[in-house]
């Protein structure tokens, strides 16, 4: 079953053409990556499927297991409310909250307190706020984090922004989960780190995992499947073997004159291997 | 590495300049002529005149540059900068403000300003020369005068920690008792004379003041007892808490919540004292503060939980007034009572806050701020419009409005008679309506709404991207806020009885904003504290209040440069600023 199914999606900003006609289809519970070259539109694509782009053509179908839905029409909250959530390329926490108000933030749709029971202080209400508060420990916890909730999350190191930004989307409860560049910015040690902990979210929360990546260590590590963009167009699909040795990918990433180099290469080694 | 002496030397000598800058335009503005009335200091032993505000403001300017340049060169020495010695600097500045004061004197002496500066008077020569009048003393005087105060503040600014607090708040508060001694003795007459108590009271008054300003015995208790409170309070407050600290952990709880019980109490029973012990003029300036803290409680919600940036706050304010007006005064025939027409000025509130937010929505930041203030002032013109006189009445406003409260003459077996006026009757639903709206922003600040809030003001995509739906959250805060500013204005409207659109203006919009940041953005306390500095002092300081919108630039520079959280920040800002401190000290 596919969680996510793209069909002929396209979206321009003005006379530029940033996704053109792409399809995608996600297997639930995978990993999966897009990977391509600057300027691809991945990250435009991203936006198309929260929400905060509408695409001009093609259709977006999330189906959470009860159903497809189109997400075109709707709202960024209200897709989030789905089960759809996302990481940010450039850390997009909220900087003057601590990283327990971050997490307790992404809690807000599944909080359902309304505001008399709030100014009433309903006993209800109470109960609720001491579940959120257990709850965003607990993936306070979960992305190892513990003890550093009270910090203002300006105020972490690096690599805790990122972590402290996966807890605050899983705090949303989300089927899917975007993740763009997860390790921009880090060293093997961290990025080594970071896969164990992606394949952790799949295998232990059975969140099915789309990931934006430039380290392709990374993703040629991590990935069940992976799709090549360049143009706004898929030219590749496939698992990570597949895709590697696609000589539209190679030219996509290297240049043509590489790619025709590369080719005549592995020919040359071929027939000496051959002749040896 | 002398160069960068050198350049030390100089920015402190710069710095100088700038603070005689400063100084003299504060003389130029014509601040030190009101203030010169306001006696701080009595003479010694009784003779000769009281040391006026004008003189201690002067030198305390001067005083006070000694000491920022040598806290500033104080300090230890890294290995980048070289620090020239404190005092040398210091010295250099306050000579250098005192020479900034007598070229004024050279000038001023010379040549005739008074057409281009209204308030370079003869007088102001002679005040700023220390008396040395146009002759070489009055040349020499402000620059030997810097030179020493400024010393002194140096002195001051090199003491050591232990005792620098309590010194520098011991003289404070004797600039600030000084200040207050018409208010304060006038308080303390009133009160001996209505009640048999008071009387130890009027003692302690009579024994600090001298007939015109803080005696010197007053000058020496008040400085030995704040140097008392801040060496002596701290061992004293620490072996309390290790005590507590001692204590197992459910009394811990149950004694700090008897505690603030009894802390709560204590308040409200003063909170509600109040206005019956201190008479009509304290109350009609508490009744100010108190209806300026209910709005600055709302409009804290919209610009410092939800950061939309309200410029035409008063607006909410001028319907809530208005509202109550049109439906109780005798002039439009309706005729409600003040408590029949509240419930109706609150919905207008809140339907006007709605009808503001739904334009806005898709706005941020100075588009916002701009879109507000165009719909404060659409408001203000409505009232003030030819096509509305026969509901709103023009310029000529509504009158008749009748008081909320109105407590009968009452006699009580140990208190005495009692026979309140509008002004203290007024004062009790001003009180229960700043509870209502702290018990809202407190209960919302700790709710969901108000961490979507948060997120909001913080970015505003993401806030979406987490669930949150952006056109519900901005309108509960936006309906929030109105309705607090149309509590407090249909108070006010009952307060005042009669009101004009002119009572309306832009400037209420701005001074609830600056209280919000003088106090911290987002901070409930703030707001109080933010009101009370800027509503309550110019209110009970009248010389202040001609240059209330000077002293508010002055203090929103001071703030913002050095001290952006407020003067009561939020936990979370107190701390972010002391994790910010700690690694470069």
């Amino acid at each position: 079953m596919n969680i996510l199914t793209i069909r002929g999606v396209t979206k321009r900003f003005g006379g530029l053409t940033a996704i053109d006609g792409l399809d995608l289809s996600i297997p639930a519970s995978s990993i999966y990556s897009v990977i391509g070259p600057n300027g691809a539109g991945k990250t435009t694509l991203f936006n198309c499927m929260t929400g905060f782009y509408t695409p001009e053509e093609g259709e977006i179908l999330f189906d959470p297991g009860s159903g497809p839905v189109d997400l075109v029409q709707l709202r960024p909250d209200e897709i989030t409310r789905l089960g759809i959530a996302r990481t940010y390329q450039n850390i997009r926490l909220f900087p003057e909250l601590t990283a327990i108000e971050n997490v307790m933030v992404g809690l807000h749709g599944r909080l359902k307190a309304s505001i008399v029971g709030v100014l009433l202080n309903l006993p209800s209400v109470r109960r609720e706020e001491r579940w959120a508060v257990d709850e965003a420990r607990r993936l306070l916890d979960f992305v190892g984090l513990a003890g550093k909730g009270d910090s203002l999350a300006n105020n972490l190191p690096y690599g805790d922004q990122r972590r402290l930004e996966i807890a605050r989307s899983l705090a949303t409860d989300p089927r899917l989960l975007l993740l763009d560049e997860p390790t921009a910015g880090m060293n093997p040690n961290e990025t080594e780190s970071m896969i164990g902990f992606i394949r952790r979210l799949r295998d232990e929360l059975g969140i099915t995992i789309l990931l934006i990546e430039h380290d392709m260590r990374l993703v040629m590590a991590i990935s069940e499947h992976i799709t090549v963009v360049d143009f706004g167009q898929q030219i590749a699909e496939g698992s990570p073997a597949e895709v590697q040795a696609n000589p539209r990918v190679i030219e996509a990433y290297l240049g043509r004159g590489a790619a025709e180099e590369l080719a005549e290469r592995s020919q040359a080694a071929r027939s000496a291997s051959r002749e040896g | 590495m002398p160069r960068s002496i050198q350049g030390r030397l100089g920015a402190a000598a710069a710095s100088g300049v700038y603070g005689g800058l400063a100084l003299l335009l504060a003389a130029l503005v014509g601040m030190f002529e009101q203030f010169a009335k306001r006696p701080i200091l009595a003479p010694l032993a009784g003779r000769g005149e009281p040391v006026t505000l004008d003189l201690v403001l002067l030198l305390g300017g001067l005083l006070v540059i000694g000491y920022l340049v040598a806290r500033r060169s104080a300090g230890p020495d890294s290995i980048a900068v070289a620090k020239p010695v404190p005092e040398l600097a210091a010295g250099l500045a306050g000579a250098a403000a005192g020479l900034v004061l007598a070229l004024y004197v050279l000038t001023a002496s010379r040549i005739d300003l008074t057409g281009i500066l209204i308030n370079a008077k003869p007088f102001l020569v002679d005040f700023l020369s220390l008396g040395g009048g146009a002759g070489p003393a009055g040349l020499a005087r402000p620059v030997l005068a810097g030179l020493l105060l400024a010393l002194a503040g140096a002195g001051l600014a090199l003491l050591p920690d232990r005792w620098r607090p309590g010194v520098n708040r011991g003289l404070m508060a004797v600039v600030l008792l000084g200040t207050l001694q018409s208010v304060l003795t006038r308080q303390v007459d009133w009160v001996t004379q209505s009640r048999r108590a008071g009387g130890l009271v009027a003692a302690v008054v009579d024994w600090v003041y001298a007939n015109k300003g803080v005696a010197p015995r007053g000058v020496l208790a008040i400085l030995a007892l704040a140097l008392a409170l801040s060496v002596g309070v701290r061992p004293l407050r620490a072996g309390l808490e290790r005590r507590f600290r001692r204590l197992p952990a459910d009394q811990q709880v149950r004694s700090a919540r008897l505690l603030r019980g009894l802390r709560v109490t204590l308040l409200l029973c003063l909170l509600m004292w109040l206005p019956l012990g201190l008479g009509t003029y304290p109350s009609d300036v508490m009744d100010t503060v108190g209806i300026y803290i209910l709005m600055g409680l709302g409009l804290n919600i919209v610009v410092g939980f939800a950061g939309l940036l309200d410029l035409g706050y008063v607006a909410f304010y001028a319907i809530g007034a208005y509202t109550v007006a049109v439906l109780t005064s005798p002039a439009s025939g309706i005729g409600l009572g003040f408590w029949a027409a509240l419930p109706v000025a609150l919905l207008v509130s809140i339907g006007f806050g709605i009808v503001l937010g739904i334009p806005v929505l898709k706005t941020h930041g100075d588009y916002l701020a701009i879109i507000t203030l165009g719909f404060g002032e659409i408001i203000r013109i409505l009232a003030i419009s030819d096509a509305l006189k026969p509901w709103l009445g023009g310029a000529r406003g509504i009158q008749l409005i009748p008081a909320a409260l109105r407590i009968p003459l009452r006699r009580f077996p140990l208190v005495g008679t009692m026979d309140p006026q509008l002004q203290q009757e007024m004062y009790y639903p001003i009180l229960a309506a700043v509870g209502l709206a702290l018990y809202l922003a407190w209960r919302l600040r700790g709710s969901r709404y108000g961490r979507a809030w948060m997120a909001l003001r913080e970015d505003e995509e993401v806030a979406e991207a987490m669930g949150i739906n952006l056109v519900g959250t901005k309108l509960f805060a936006f309906a929030t806020g109105a309705t607090m500013a149309g509590l407090g204005g249909a108070l006010f409207a009952s307060k005042v009885q009669t009101i004009f659109p002119a009572s309306f203006n832009l400037l209420i919009s701005i001074n609830i904003l600056v209280l919000i940041i003088v106090g911290g953005m987002g901070s409930i306390p703030g707001v109080f504290v933010g009101a009370l500095a800027l509503v309550a002092l110019p209110e009970l300081l009248r010389e202040f209040s001609d240059f209330r919108l000077l002293l508010y630039g002055v203090v929103l520079v001071i703030m913002m440069l050095n001290r952006p959280e407020g003067l009561w920040p939020t936990a979370i800002a107190r701390r972010e600023l002391s994790s910010k401190e700690a690694p470069s000290a």
